[in-house]
């Protein structure tokens, strides 16, 4: 076997086995049980709960919980807005870069705490230290704000009656210190023993060995690279993201980020079989999403190491495989592997340039984005497949002709309109959404947004819309991005796509949970097994199919027959 | 809502404290004392002068040099980034062919599919610092021939700068292109 493929089944597996002791712990934190980080992180959170005024021991209902994430989020979004347009005069700017205009402030800061970080800046040029260092702050708290709203839902579906699912402060604190925080710090120091950065110093210049010289761009990327992992947000300190030898300088380092991106998502769904008591769901929910994972990542790793078949007509050697936008020290394999790793998992951090991808593994990225619960960003995952669930369970019911039940509790008309609601939202941003863009082009030929002609060039807005609708951050970044059309559109995008499908289904859960809870019988409708299992994949793959192919199909689909 | 501003505020001022003031500067701290060059990204001295960063790709565009890969930034390492060049895109298409030509005809012997891909397409950072040992050797003729010495030795020199998959097992072999060029310097 070639040492390529190896070393993705290396990044597999390391990450299963490392995700399950970790959904052991994060089951207990939500569960407040006793953990090894008490002694240290106890007292620290006591002291900012004091500090601000919270008791975090007040239960709140799912409305309580949707207010409190709503105002923080506010609070962060203001904030940020405000870093981000005046970087020009604040402190840590050795570089001397310009603070943001308004509508590429108002874009990047919703971006960042919408945990998506679709990026219409370049990291070298855009931003300071300062605001660099602030979108790190975002990386923990907008990833800790999709793992607090996934503990509500784990809260929510325990066998019992209730409308008060546990404090979200306490949740939001948690999943920062003692998930986030830890973590962080362990890929950190891989990362700066391997020689990724972390300095505060400006731009280097230096002589290059044949006499030219040129400036270099530094700065405290280490702890930015780590966190821009685990919490599934994907912003990259430069503009070239993990392609970048600073953020991502050798092989181990490509293995240490994609484990540190997969870990969190994979542990979630271990948490939610552990805490629930019902590992057989879990296992049930971990089986479907691997198998649309395996169903994407395949065939990327078949087309990227087969490479470009209109550059073999050129009759060159292709046995690096299609190597435009990616680097020889990941090789074509790891780098197809992370295009669909990244973009299930909604990270958007990306070790090769997704627009020069073959047709077909564009689509996959793009499937992988509109599906976007195969595993799923920090939390949010999970969120987004309970709706598939909670589809399947009613389709199901109806086949069989019985009140259809989830873990207990009924599942009326209700809960159904919220599921479909928040499904059909995702067609209606991205495709309209595109629509609108494509609409603008043909009115405005002149527009300089697209870096590619035809099929191609299409593609390139479907792919933007969708990564802000599905918080991912990836980009066919040959799109020219970075003015007022897009900026405000895909701001947006990035609003409803994030907190309609968190509000969604916390509605749900909280509405199940208040819901008398019906012991199992004879007559209820088994979940945890292979043939739900199957019924939810069908669900997610028709629902996919029926909502994106005339897209797909006047995109990347077209672009393959053409070559 | 107004009950959870005051409280949302001071919690966001704590984690501020914690994840942009603690983490960072205790991170800042661990490298100065782990990281190559005290975190300041690892250097590359010769001839008594830095000449590089040793992750960084540079730009090597004459001939008594080996190649580095085409860069759509010009190795430019203040502002990274890679062509976005679609795979079906026309003109695109065109600079690979042209890419084609122009290193055969620098490297009058070798046959268009002795050339690696690699050598002919832009990489995603336009920093790339790395040739496989192919798009290396495929390089190897020209430098013989123009630094008049004996090609064994130049084949000699890429084999001793190949570094293999990592613990012999996982990922691509590769060629530092800047430890290459500054061992050729030194013959």
């Amino acid at each position: 076997m070639s040492t390529e493929l190896s070393g993705i089944l290396a990044a597999f597996f390391i990450t299963l086995a490392m995700a399950w002791p970790l959904g052991r712990y994060i089951a207990r934190i939500y569960s407040g049980e006793r953990t090894w980080t008490d002694p240290v992180l106890g007292p620290l959170e006591k002291l900012f709960f004091r500090i601000s005024r919270i008791d975090a021991s007040q239960e709140m209902t799912w409305q309580e919980h949707m207010k409190a994430m709503l105002t923080i989020n506010l609070v962060w979004l203001l904030a940020t807005v405000f870093v981000l347009m005046n970087m020009a005069w604040l402190p840590l700017n050795p570089d001397g870069n310009p603070s943001m205009s308004a509508d590429l402030a108002f874009n990047t800061a919703i971006s960042f705490v919408v945990n998506c970080n679709l990026q219409h800046y370049s990291g070298e040029s855009g931003l300071s230290y300062l605001g660099q260092i602030w979108l790190m702050f975002l990386h923990f708290v907008s990833a800790g704000t999709g793992m607090a709203a996934a503990a509500v839902l784990f809260n929510a579906l325990r066998e019992r009656q209730s409308t008060t699912l546990g404090n979200f402060y306490d949740y939001f604190l948690k999943s920062c210190t003692r998930i986030l925080l830890p973590i962080s710090v362990v890929t950190t120091l891989l990362l700066l023993a391997e020689g990724t950065p972390m300095t505060f110093e400006g731009k280097d210049s230096i002589v290059t060995l044949q006499g030219d010289t040129v400036q270099v761009s530094r700065g405290p990327v280490a702890a930015f690279v780590a966190i821009k992992h685990v919490g599934t947000n994907g912003g990259g300190f430069f503009g070239a993201n993990s392609t970048h030898p600073l953020e991502n300088p050798t092989y181990f380092t490509s293995l240490v980020e994609m484990v540190a991106q997969f870990i969190v998502p994979l542990a979630m769904v271990f948490a939610f079989g552990f805490y629930l008591k019902r590992r057989r769901l879990g296992a049930m929910v971990l089986g479907v999403m691997t198998v649309g994972f395996l169903l994407l990542v395949i065939p990327n790793i078949v087309f990227e190491m087969n490479g470009n078949p209109t550059i073999s007509t050129m009759g060159i050697d292709q046995s690096s495989g299609a190597m435009e936008g990616k680097e020889v020290r990941l090789g074509s394999g790891l780098s197809a592997y992370w295009s669909i790793l990244t973009t299930v998992i909604s990270t958007g951090s990306v070790g090769a340039m997704h627009d020069s991808t073959m047709p077909l593994s564009g689509m996959n990225e793009l499937l992988a984005m509109m599906v976007n619960g195969l595993y799923g960003g920090c939390g949010v995952g999970l969120l987004n497949f309970f709706i598939y669930v909670i589809i399947a369970v009613f389709i199901a019911g109806l086949m069989v002709g019985r009140t259809p039940e989830f873990l207990g509790k009924k599942v009326e008309a209700r809960e159904v309109k919220i599921a479909m609601f928040t499904t059909l939202l995702s067609p209606l941003l991205i495709m309209g959404g595109t629509a609108l863009a494509a609409w603008t082009l043909v009115q405005h030929p002149d527009l300089p947004w697209l870096n590619n002609p035809g099929f191609h060039g299409f593609s390139e807005m479907l792919y933007e819309m969708t990564s802000a609708n599905a918080n991912n951050g990836s980009g066919f970044e040959g799109l020219g991005d970075n003015n007022p059309f897009w900026n405000i559109s895909t701001g947006f995008v990035l609003l409803l796509g994030r907190f309609i499908p968190i509000i969604g289904p916390i509605a749900i859960a909280g509405l199940l949970a208040g819901k008398k809870y019906i012991p199992e019988s004879t007559g209820t409708l088994k979940v945890d097994t292979l043939t739900f299992g199957i019924m939810i994949f069908s669900v997610i793959a028709i629902l996919t199919a029926l909502s994106y192919f005339p897209a797909l199909a006047l995109g990347p689909i077209a672009e393959y027959f053409s070559m | 809502m107004k009950q959870h501003i005051l409280p949302a505020t001071l919690l966001t001022l704590c984690c501020l404290v914690l994840f942009n003031i603690i983490y960072p500067l205790a991170m800042y701290g661990v490298g100065l004392l782990i990281g190559p060059n005290n975190g300041k990204g690892e250097i590359v001295a010769a001839r008594g002068r830095t000449v590089g960063y040793a992750r960084l790709g540079q730009s090597f565009t004459e001939d008594r040099y080996f190649w580095s890969r085409p860069s759509a930034v010009g190795y430019n390492a203040v502002g990274s980034a890679g062509s976005n060049k679609g795979p079906s895109n026309p003109d695109y298409l065109k600079t690979v062919q042209e890419r084609i030509d122009t290193f055969i005809a620098h490297n009058p012997g070798i046959r268009a599919d002795q050339v690696p891909s690699e050598l002919v397409t832009a990489s995603g950072s336009g920093l790339d610092p790395d040739l496989s040992p192919q798009a290396a050797r495929v390089q190897a003729a020209r430098i013989a021939r123009v630094r008049q010495i004996d090609p064994a030795r130049v084949e000699q020199l890429i084999k001793a700068h190949t570094k293999g998959p990592l613990l012999g097992l996982f990922g691509p072999t590769t060629v530092n292109v800047l430890e290459l060029n500054l061992a050729l310097d030194a013959l």
